[in-house]
């Protein structure tokens, strides 16, 4: 009998075929992975997406432009205001539209604070992936406040509907000021303590450090984007190469990793945190009073033409391909979901890795498939 | 109430004007300029028309020529388009136009490649060899607008499942009336 121990070719291997997900768990969604394995190493894995497909960008083609927003809301359900954003922007941009500045400010203050939001789901959701159960009671605390003022605010805790094509919905309530002080304070102790809790944890480090290592180079070939590139190494951040709104005027760090591994991954989300607050503090000083909604008519009606506008959603590069006939419903949307380049890579980083390690690897990624599968 | 009655259209045979669309207006920034200017030099030996569309360029080429065009953006020092921002597919009804969204991220310019192919049997040279970031970009072009990516290593459903029968993304599937059950 011929039993080949070191098998070279996958075909030949004995190896075994197991199946991830869609129900499992730790898959953040309907998502599944096959893994083909040998031992406990696997020799190969492919993915499986689209479980949640809905055909969003078609139901797009159906309804006006107004009503396009609240599909938007339903692609990343994590980060709903960073993605009405993209579209919402991308309408003006067809237009050449100016939007006053104190929604602009409303805007910025608002997704980074979806983006805080965003960061301490991962968190939780992280931390649980690698058997921590505590971080998840840390993250949903603080990601509870952000959501309990997003309702004082929009009048919605997930799908908001807020940002409209010109500006947003209605001005900030009266205690707002108060209340997002107070939120700044609880979440800049709150972020410490979630790092103090996870970062160097030695269990923790010795299921991220070193797991899941992916260059700068390869990233990029893949079209990985947002805190996950920049783990590795790569300094690309839409805010900084191609500014939007006004993040121009804002001074704010861009943490980048060194190893590309899921600690950096990780941590890069935590430093991004510490920098949304930032950046929200100085929004909040330079916020003036005046209208909050541009002069635009209530069914849009863009100009003949062709926009592609690239924001930082929280996950990385979210862009918006908007082809309009002059019609007032969009003639195609195409939407570049930051998670469907990011998951890209998993098949690189699942090769050759221990089974175990797998959870660890898809979790460091951050994806939704409400955005994957669109 | 019977005044406006007695108002109406003056010549009721003259059918009324459709409306005037009209078309966005380009504004290039200062990279995109030079890229504007760079790009004939480049791209010598091809067959392409420059447009411009609000703040990118656009170069509209023919199908069997866009692997090499694609490697030379991306290798030519002076364009250096490193990064495939996204590719879609939009379905004009009398053709299908493949749209390639790249950008640099040391010029950081941005560029568009557009191909158009025929609405029967469309085909086109996949890019997965050049980006392996196109690999599911294609995938789901294929799936959903029936643009065949010759060369692709793997040109199965991605988003929808084995055995859908259609293009879900043309113009020509119906919106409403499919049932489930």
């Amino acid at each position: 009998m011929h039993i080949q121990t070191n098998p070279t070719d996958e075909a030949d291997s004995l190896d075994l075929m197991i199946n991830m997900g869609p129900q499992h768990p730790s898959t953040h969604g309907v998502f599944r992975v096959v893994l083909w394995i040998d031992g406990e190493r696997i020799v190969k894995s492919e993915p499986h997406i689209g479980y949640l497909h809905r055909g969003s960008e078609k139901l797009c083609e159906d309804e006006l432009y107004s009503q396009v927003i609240t599909l938007f809301d339903r692609l990343d359900y994590v980060s709903n205001l960073n993605c009405e954003l993209a579209f919402c922007m991308a309408t003006e941009k067809l237009m050449d539209l100016q939007i006053p500045d104190r929604a602009e400010s409303i805007r910025v203050i608002l997704c980074e604070l979806n983006r805080i939001a965003n960061h301490m789901l991962f968190y939780g959701a992280y931390g649980l992936d690698v058997g921590a159960m505590t971080p998840v009671l840390y993250g949903f605390r603080e990601r509870e406040r952000i959501q309990s003022l997003f309702e004082s605010v929009t009048g919605a805790r997930m799908m908001h509907n807020y940002i409209r094509i010109g500006g947003v919905k209605e001005d900030l309530p009266d205690d707002f000021g108060r209340r997002v002080a107070v939120l700044i304070e609880q979440l800049k102790k709150g972020i410490e303590e979630c790092d103090d809790l996870l970062s160097n944890n030695e269990m923790f480090l010795a299921r991220t450090k070193g797991i899941g290592v992916i260059t700068g180079e390869d990233a990029l070939d893949f079209g990985m984007t947002g805190p996950s590139l920049r783990a590795s190494g790569v300094l690309e951040d839409v805010r900084i190469s191609e500014p939007y709104s006004i993040y121009e005027r804002f001074n704010f760090g861009i943490p980048v990793g060194t190893n590309g591994d899921c600690w950096d991954r990780y941590y890069v989300r935590v430093e991004e945190m510490r920098q949304s607050l930032d950046i929200i503090e100085q929004a909040i000083q330079q916020m003036e009073s005046g209208p909050i909604l541009a002069n635009v008519r209530r069914i849009t009606r863009p100009p003949k033409g062709e926009v592609y506008l690239r924001t930082e959603s929280p996950r990385g590069d979210f862009g918006v391909y908007l082809v309009s006939d002059g019609t007032d419903k969009p003639y195609r949307v195409k939407v570049r979901a930051p998670s469907f380049a990011n998951l890209q890579t998993l098949q690189h980083l699942l090769r050759d890795a221990y089974v175990a390690d797998s959870v660890v690897i898809l979790g460091s990624i951050d994806i939704v498939l409400g955005e994957v599968d669109r | 109430m019977a005044e406006k009655l007695q108002t109406p259209n003056t010549n009721p045979r003259q059918p009324r004007r459709p409306p005037e669309i009209p078309i966005a207006s380009v504004n290039l920034d200062e990279r995109g300029k030079v890229l504007h200017s760079l790009l004939p030099e480049v791209l010598v030996g091809f067959e392409f028309e420059i447009l411009l569309a609000v703040d990118e360029v656009i170069v509209s080429i023919k199908p069997q020529d866009l692997p090499s065009i694609c490697r030379i953006v991306k290798e030519d020092a002076s364009l250096n388009l490193g990064y495939l921002r996204c590719i879609s597919v939009v379905d004009y009804v009398e053709h299908l136009e493949v749209v390639y969204h790249l950008f640099s991220l040391k010029k950081r310019h941005k560029l568009v490649i557009k191909v158009q192919l025929p609405t029967e049997s469309p085909h086109l040279p996949s890019i997965v060899s050049i980006w392996r970031g196109a690999n599911w970009f294609e995938r789901e072009g294929h799936d959903l607008f029936g643009v065949v990516f010759d060369g692709h290593p793997n040109l199965v459903p991605l988003v929808l499942y084995e055995g859908f029968k259609g293009h879900p993304g043309l113009k020509s599937f119906p919106f409403h009336d499919y049932k489930e059950w």
